[in-house]
Order: C-alpha cells, then sequence, then structure tokens
C-alpha cells in the first residue's frame, strides 16, 4: 500500500509542473492588456511602459514563468494587478466559500444521484427506472444559468423564502452557521448539484445494470439471499467506481461554477475566476487556476487511495 | 451537518444587511463593479468607483456640484475655498483652504496634507507614493509640474504650461489622510481597510469583492450634505439580471444600470426607474488617416443624416437621449451649430451622390465594434441598427468584433496602428465631463498615438488654436464661449458619428426618497432618506 501511495504522490510532480506551465502560457496568450485594470483609458504611452515594467510584463516570458515559479514553489503566488492583495490569500478565501456550497452540492448530488441510479439500474426497464433516468438526464441538459435564475425568480423573487444572492447578511467573513447564513447556500448548492446528480445516476444505472448481470448474483440468490442482501452487494461493487465519479465531481465543483457564483454573487473560485478573467488579472488568473487545479489532482490521489482501500485489486495494480 | 446547520434557524443573529433592511435610513445598492473600488482615495473602477467610493469618503480641493438635476452640473469649491491664477504668471495658480476641516480620523485638513497627497501621485520617490493610485491619478493631473506649501491654508500649483482646464484635472485629485496612513504604519493595504478622508461619509465595514458600509461623518465641513441616512450599504452585483433579481426580493434598494428589457417588468413591480442626461456620448470615432472616407465631409455628414435615432431609442426602450451633436442638447458647452444632426436620408443620398456614391455604388469600409464594454450600452444591436441605416443611403459597412479591452488597447494604438486593421472607425463610449476628455483629448494634433488618444490621427491647426485659446483663457464665461465654438465645429464638421447619449438609468425601490440625480458621472447621496 505504501509503494503504492508513494506512486501515486510522485505522479503529481510532472502534472503540477505541467499545469502550472499551461496555465501561465494560456493566460498570456489571451488577448487583451494585463495592466487593463490598473490603468485609465486614456494612460499614456510613457505611464503604460512604466507600469509593465514595475509589474514584470516587459521580461520575456520564459523569464516571468521562472520568476513566478520559484515564487510559488515558496508558497508566495503574487499579487492580484486589480485589487493588490496578496493572489494565496484571496484564493484561500474563495476557496473556503466554494467549498460551503460545493460540499452541500455534492452530499445533494450524491445522495440523490446514487438513490435514482440505483433505483433506474435495479428496476431497469420499470416506470421507476425511466422517470429517475429522466431526471439523470434533466440534470446533465439543464443549463446551470438558466435554472440558476429560475430559481432566484421562483423562490426568491416570488415566494420569498431564500435569498437571492450574497453569502450571509455580513458577507463571508461574517458567517456564522444559523439558520440565516444556510438559507444563503441553499439555491446555489442546489443548483450546482444538479449536473453531478445527473452524472453519478447514469453512471450507478448503468454499473448496477452490469453487476446484476454478473454470474455472482444468481450464484448468490441460488444461496438463498433475499433481495436485501444481493443489493448490499451490488452497491459494494458499484460504490469504488461511484465514488471515483463523485471524487472528480468534486474536483469540478470545487473549481466553482462562473456561472452559478456570479447569478447568486456568490464569493468563491468561479467569482473570482470570471472578475479576473474579465480584469485580465493574470496573477490572479495564474493563481487560481494552479490551486484549483492541485485541488484536482489531490482529490484524485485521494480517490485512487480510497479506491485501493475498497478494493485490493487496486493496489496489485 | 445541514441538519445541525437548520436546527441552528432559532439563533439566527441580527446583522446589517438583512435586518437593517427593514431599518429606516439604510440604503443598499448594486452596484455593476464586480468588487469594491479602491478605498486609498485615487478610486479604481472607473466613473463607478468615483461614484460611491471618492466622492463619498473624500473631497478634492474642488468638487462637481451635484445638487441639481435640471442642469449639467459644473465645478464648486471643495476642499479649496477659492483658487485663482497667478494675474502676472499664469503658470501659476494659488488654491485657498477651507480652515478646519477634519479627517475622519479627527486630523486636520492643511496645505501640507495637500502636497503630501499630490506626491502620493506624483513623487515615486515619496514614502507615501503609492503606485495603484498613482496609476489611477497621474494620468488626470497632465499639467502639474509642481505644488508647494505657501502657508497653513494656502497652496501654490505651478504648470507645465498656461492651462486653464487646471480646475478640472484637480477636481480628480482625493485627499486622503496623511495622520492616518503614519498611524497605520505607513501601508496602503491597512489603509485601504481603515480609510480615512473629508468626505461626507466613512467606510465603516470593508469585505473584498462582496461588500462595504459607509456611515455618515457627522463632522463633515458642508453641514447641508451630512447623509441623511443612517447607513448605506454596497453590494457588487456585476450581473444585471442579478441585480435585479435582489432588487426585487429586496435585498437592495436601489441597482445601477438595470437592463432596458427589464424596465418595462420592474416599473410595473412599482419600482421607480430614475434617468437623466449626463455627459456620455455613444459615438463612431472616425478615422482622418489617409485613405478613409471620413475623409470627405460630404460622406461624414450623410452618415450623421442618415441614422434613425428616434427608432434606435424605441429600440433601448427610450432608454436613450438621441444625439444632436457630440455634447447632449443642452449642455452649456453646446453652442449653435448650424448642422442640423437628424434623420433625413433623402439629403444623405445627395450628399453621398455629390461625393460620387449611391447604394448601387456604396462607401465600402470597416468599423471596429465591441460586444460589451463600460458604458457601451447594447452595443451589438445598436451598430447592427446604425448600419442597416447607413446601408440604406450607400454606406456599407463591415464590422471587426473584438473584445472591449482589445478595443481600447486598439484606441491607444490609433487608427495607423496595424492592431485597428486598417478599420476607418471604432464604436467608443466616452466620458465628457471636462474640457480634456470632452473636447480636447480627440483631436488636438500632438495627441496623435502614442502621445494621446487622438485615435482617428485628426489634424486641424485652426482647431488646435482653439484648443490652445481654451488653455489661456482663465475667464470661466469666456472659456465656456470658447468650448461652445469648438462644440459647434464639431457638429459643423460632422467630426464623428453622432449617435446617442446614454441616460444613467436606475431602479430605486419607492421607499428610496429624496435622490437629485445629477448631469453628472458623479452622485451626491446626502440627501437621500428611506421611508417606512
Amino acid at each position: 500500500m505504501l509503494k503504492y501511495l508513494a506512486k501515486r504522490i510522485l505522479y503529481v510532480m510532472p502534472v503540477a509542473f505541467g499545469v502550472s506551465l499551461f496555465c501561465f502560457l494560456l493566460v498570456h496568450i489571451a488577448p487583451g492588456d494585463p495592466l487593463t485594470s490598473v490603468l485609465p483609458p486614456d494612460a499614456s504611452q510613457a505611464m503604460q511602459d512604466e507600469l509593465r515594467k514595475i509589474y514584470g510584463f516587459d521580461r520575456p516570458l520564459p523569464v516571468q514563468f521562472g520568476l513566478w515559479l520559484m515564487k510559488a514553489l515558496q508558497g508566495d503566488l503574487g499579487t492580484s494587478i486589480a485589487t493588490g492583495r496578496p493572489v494565496a490569500a484571496e484564493v484561500w478565501r474563495a476557496v473556503g466559500n466554494t467549498l460551503l456550497i460545493a460540499g452541500l452540492a455534492t452530499v445533494i448530488g450524491f445522495l440523490f444521484g446514487c438513490l435514482f441510479g440505483f433505483v433506474a439500474g435495479y428496476f431497469r426497464g420499470s416506470y421507476l427506472d425511466k422517470f429517475a433516468s429522466m431526471l439523470a438526464v434533466l440534470g446533465v441538459s439543464v443549463p446551470h444559468y438558466w435554472l440558476g435564475m429560475v430559481m432566484v425568480i421562483v423562490f426568491s423573487v416570488q415566494l420569498g423564502w431564500l435569498p437571492p444572492g450574497g453569502a450571509g447578511p455580513g458577507g463571508s467573513a461574517a458567517w456564522i452557521w444559523n439558520w440565516e447564513h444556510v438559507s444563503y447556500m441553499i439555491l446555489p448548492a442546489i443548483t450546482m448539484s444538479v449536473i453531478p446528480m445527473g452524472i453519478i445516476a447514469r453512471t450507478v444505472r448503468a454499473l448496477v445494470a452490469d453487476i446484476l448481470n454478473q454470474e455472482f448474483v444468481p450464484a448468490l440468490r441460488a444461496k438463498g439471499l433475499m433481495d436485501f442482501g444481493v443489493f448490499k452487494h451490488v452497491v459494494k461493487n458499484a460504490a469504488p467506481t461511484a465514488l471515483a465519479v463523485m471524487g472528480l465531481q468534486l474536483g469540478y465543483l470545487l473549481g466553482g461554477s462562473i456561472l452559478i457564483e456570479t447569478v447568486f454573487s456568490w464569493p468563491g473560485t468561479g467569482f473570482l475566476l470570471g472578475n479576473a478573467i474579465f480584469q485580465r488579472d493574470l496573477p490572479l488568473l495564474q493563481g487560481t487556476i494552479l490551486l484549483l487545479a492541485m485541488f484536482f489532482v489531490g482529490l484524485n490521489v485521494l480517490v485512487d487511495i480510497l479506491q485501493g482501500l475498497l478494493d485490493p485489486r487496486v493496489r496489485r495494480r | 451537518m445541514i441538519r445541525t446547520a437548520l436546527a441552528l434557524t432559532l439563533a439566527a443573529g441580527v446583522s446589517f444587511f438583512a435586518a437593517s433592511a427593514h431599518a429606516q435610513g439604510t440604503l443598499r445598492i448594486g452596484m455593476t463593479a464586480s468588487d469594491i473600488p479602491l478605498t486609498t482615495g485615487q478610486t479604481d473602477q472607473g466613473g463607478e468607483g468615483m461614484r460611491f467610493m471618492g466622492y463619498t469618503v473624500y473631497d478634492g480641493l474642488i468638487n462637481w456640484d451635484l445638487s441639481k438635476s435640471d442642469k449639467a452640473s459644473d465645478l464648486t469649491p471643495g476642499l479649496a475655498s477659492s483658487w485663482a491664477v497667478d494675474a502676472t504668471d499664469k503658470n501659476k495658480w494659488t488654491f485657498v483652504l477651507r480652515e478646519g476641516v477634519k479627517f475622519h480620523d479627527g486630523s486636520e485638513f492643511t496645505a501640507d496634507a495637500v502636497v503630501w497627497n499630490l506626491d502620493k501621485l506624483l513623487k515615486n520617490d515619496s514614502p507615501q507614493f503609492d503606485q495603484r493610485q498613482a496609476a489611477q491619478g497621474r494620468s488626470r493631473i497632465p499639467a502639474v509640474a509642481g505644488y508647494k506649501v505657501i502657508d497653513k491654508y494656502k497652496v501654490e500649483i505651478t504648470t507645465k504650461a498656461p492651462d486653464a482646464t487646471l480646475p478640472y484635472q484637480i477636481a480628480w485629485v482625493m485627499m486622503s489622510s496623511p495622520a492616518q496612513w503614519e498611524k497605520l504604519g505607513k501601508s496602503w493595504e491597512a489603509f485601504a481597510k481603515t480609510p480615512s478622508g473629508t468626505g461626507p461619509w466613512q467606510l465603516t465595514a470593508f469585505q473584498p469583492r462582496e461588500r462595504a458600509e459607509l456611515s455618515p461623518f457627522p463632522g463633515y465641513w458642508d453641514k447641508a450634505r451630512v447623509p441623511k441616512l443612517d447607513k448605506m450599504g454596497l453590494l457588487p452585483l456585476p450581473e444585471a439580471n442579478a441585480r435585479a433579481a435582489a432588487l426585487r426580493a429586496g435585498q437592495v434598494d436601489w441597482i445601477e444600470a438595470p437592463s432596458p428589457d427589464l424596465i418595462p417588468s420592474l416599473k410595473s413591480a412599482g419600482f421607480q426607474i430614475i434617468t437623466n442626461a449626463y455627459p456620455h456620448n455613444w459615438t463612431w470615432h472616425l478615422s482622418r488617416a489617409e485613405g478613409s472616407p471620413w475623409n470627405d465631409i460630404r460622406v461624414r455628414k450623410a452618415a450623421n443624416l442618415a441614422v434613425d435615432r428616434e427608432g434606435l431609442k424605441e429600440l433601448l426602450g427610450g432608454l436613450m437621449i438621441p444625439a444632436q451633436g457630440f455634447y447632449p442638447p443642452g449642455h452649456q458647452w453646446f453652442g449653435n451649430p448650424t448642422f442640423k444632426v437628424k434623420l433625413d436620408q433623402a439629403e444623405a443620398k445627395k450628399l453621398l451622390a455629390e461625393a460620387g456614391f449611391s447604394p448601387a455604388k456604396p462607401v465600402t469600409t470597416k468599423i471596429l465594434i465591441a460586444p460589451s464594454g463600460s458604458g457601451q450600452m447594447q452595443p451589438l444591436p445598436m451598430n447592427e441598427f446604425v448600419q442597416q441605416n447607413l446601408a440604406e443611403v450607400g454606406i456599407k459597412i463591415d464590422f471587426e468584433v473584438v473584445e472591449w479591452n482589445t478595443l481600447i488597447n486598439i484606441w491607444r494604438a490609433g487608427a495607423n496602428h496595424e492592431s485597428s486593421r486598417k478599420a476607418t472607425g471604432m464604436n467608443y463610449t466616452y466620458f465628457i465631463q471636462d474640457p480634456f476628455t470632452g473636447l480636447i483629448r480627440h483631436l488636438q494634433c500632438n495627441l496623435q498615438p502614442p502621445a494621446g488618444t487622438n485615435w482617428g490621427m485628426y489634424c486641424d491647426p485652426e482647431m488646435d488654436k482653439l484648443f490652445e485659446q481654451v488653455r489661456n483663457t482663465f475667464d470661466a464665461t469666456a472659456q465656456t464661449a470658447l468650448l461652445q465654438k469648438i462644440h459647434e465645429k464639431y457638429v459643423d464638421e460632422a467630426l464623428f458619428l453622432m449617435v446617442t447619449h446614454d441616460v444613467n438609468p436606475r431602479a430605486m425601490s419607492p421607499k428610496v426618497k429624496g435622490f437629485v440625480q445629477a448631469q453628472n458621472w458623479f452622485q451626491d447621496f446626502s440627501s437621500i432618506t428611506m421611508v417606512k
């Protein structure tokens, strides 16, 4: 197990380097001036040149990358051009906020996805299957942006049950675990959960159908196991894959959703990324993408390890 | 965990944005900005930044008079009670400061603070030099060459050359408290969290990207402008639908720039829609570089006569003022142009025929546009509308659509630069609040890129002479007359395709009372009250 663990962690190094290089190049080849946010439109050429020098954008790209990487390795992701605040602090704060709704979305998505998937797979071909599958397809197909707006119109504007946006009455810094604050999470979390719910439901449905066709199932029944007992075996066999899919989905959710967080004005990573893109805030963009990519890689490693724990065959590969 | 959280419902606390939503005297505003504007003095986020975090928390030596809605606002004494240019040396200005003015931290505003603040923007080796504020403020005061303290309440500012537009430039410089900066360990980062200006509002809570809370400063020097509200909250809500939803759901009481298609439903739901003219211009900046068809005045006039501005107004749900010139009609610099900017397609066709063009043999050229951008209103449908109008008279336009920030870079680079892609015009929105930003920067010969933003490479010695006269005319009435003359030349020679002016729409709850929407990019929130 230790060897397996070490191997998985070692794989992270080239991935991390590749991601940092790729995201650095990506943000630099995008059109627009990184100094857009700090320069008034009619700034003179002299002022533009001066600022370019101060922020180091006059240097060759490889030098800029090298300097940025050196600092990033020491935990310094630089300073946001637009706000002048340290990127790492901005990103961590946003990650914390996104974790709130992503965590809730994961729970909702995983629970309902598994429920619909198991029901659909176990009762394949029935109306229950068709209904659960329809919900799963809807979840994957409905545009987030549209669903978010509809939820706001219905639950905030018309019914007045839930707030339409923001991260609590005093902002995320004053977050308290009470209904007044939790109510702000509900609409974005539900909106965020529909895609993972659909994906998990479809995956689990296929898995369950496949497992039910395997020879050990009739063997279990022949041994006299009742439906619930068989179901337990099916669940155990489907769990590692469902978990892997959920892990990936959590990774996506942690990246926040630019659209969802913008619709709900939720100050998470998606909102931050959206702002960074529109303001051409390269240090913030690079830092956020790198950190999120590392989260994603870390989650994959974690899921691999969990899979190894759940299924000994994985460890032997 | 969720169950636990839900169970904690009963422990719900009282906090500003929820509970005070029902408290009299609290106004919550949904801004279009995606972040709280820079709080240290010189704001970012363009006009909206100055509106909410500039003239609220700070003052300039000279302020804008934002007390009237029925006429274009002009400058008014701020922290300087008077100012004058030297009778013999027109490069030398003296500003007499208001006595007894206090910063929010209790320290006194004096001539030393003025010099300290100018150093913060202009003197790179001063301890208080702040790159972020300098980036925003330095380009606003290009005329300033030097400054010094004369006595405790008198400052002298010298200019590089005689420049009667200096007061407009000085109105951009916001005065931060040197004492507060010292107290906070000479750190602008710390100052941003607990800023101190002399303005009618003081920042009492600040959460980057989420919210800011302003409270009245009871010691404000202008007692007539001490805010009547208890508090004012600012929320960045960049998405138009999210802003409207926040207003409808009662999360905010006021939203900036509701999208035109939402206005009828907001109105029918009982919300107030407030609009007014302001110095904004939505135009096609025409290239005068060699080979441009716009070098022919007949083509320029024809284009201006071809646009159905009333039709465009209908398209925008009435939220525009049809252009009759480069400035909105009624502006003090409008003058009396002889060329009437109106719809007259027959005359347009006649002018084009004289120039050798017709719908069968059209003028063919390319215009740069952006799909969105600050102050650009609804650029895609509006440009397509204009394109169709021009095609009807014999001007065939191809659009090259570029991203807004790319368009700004092209605008800085000039029509002759390769980034302009041989386009002969660009759709651009202009802030035209003062003589320099409104008139001079677009057309002065020595401001052709890269020296300035005369994108179209226009150069007319006669126009330059008028600009020079404006800079050398220190009498306000005479200067206004000159600015009118310049505007008349703008219109009579159809130097731009003059299309429309925005009306700065805001939607607000019927509870908001007493707001006077000035004809200005900035606004005064002091007179506002909230009724139950």
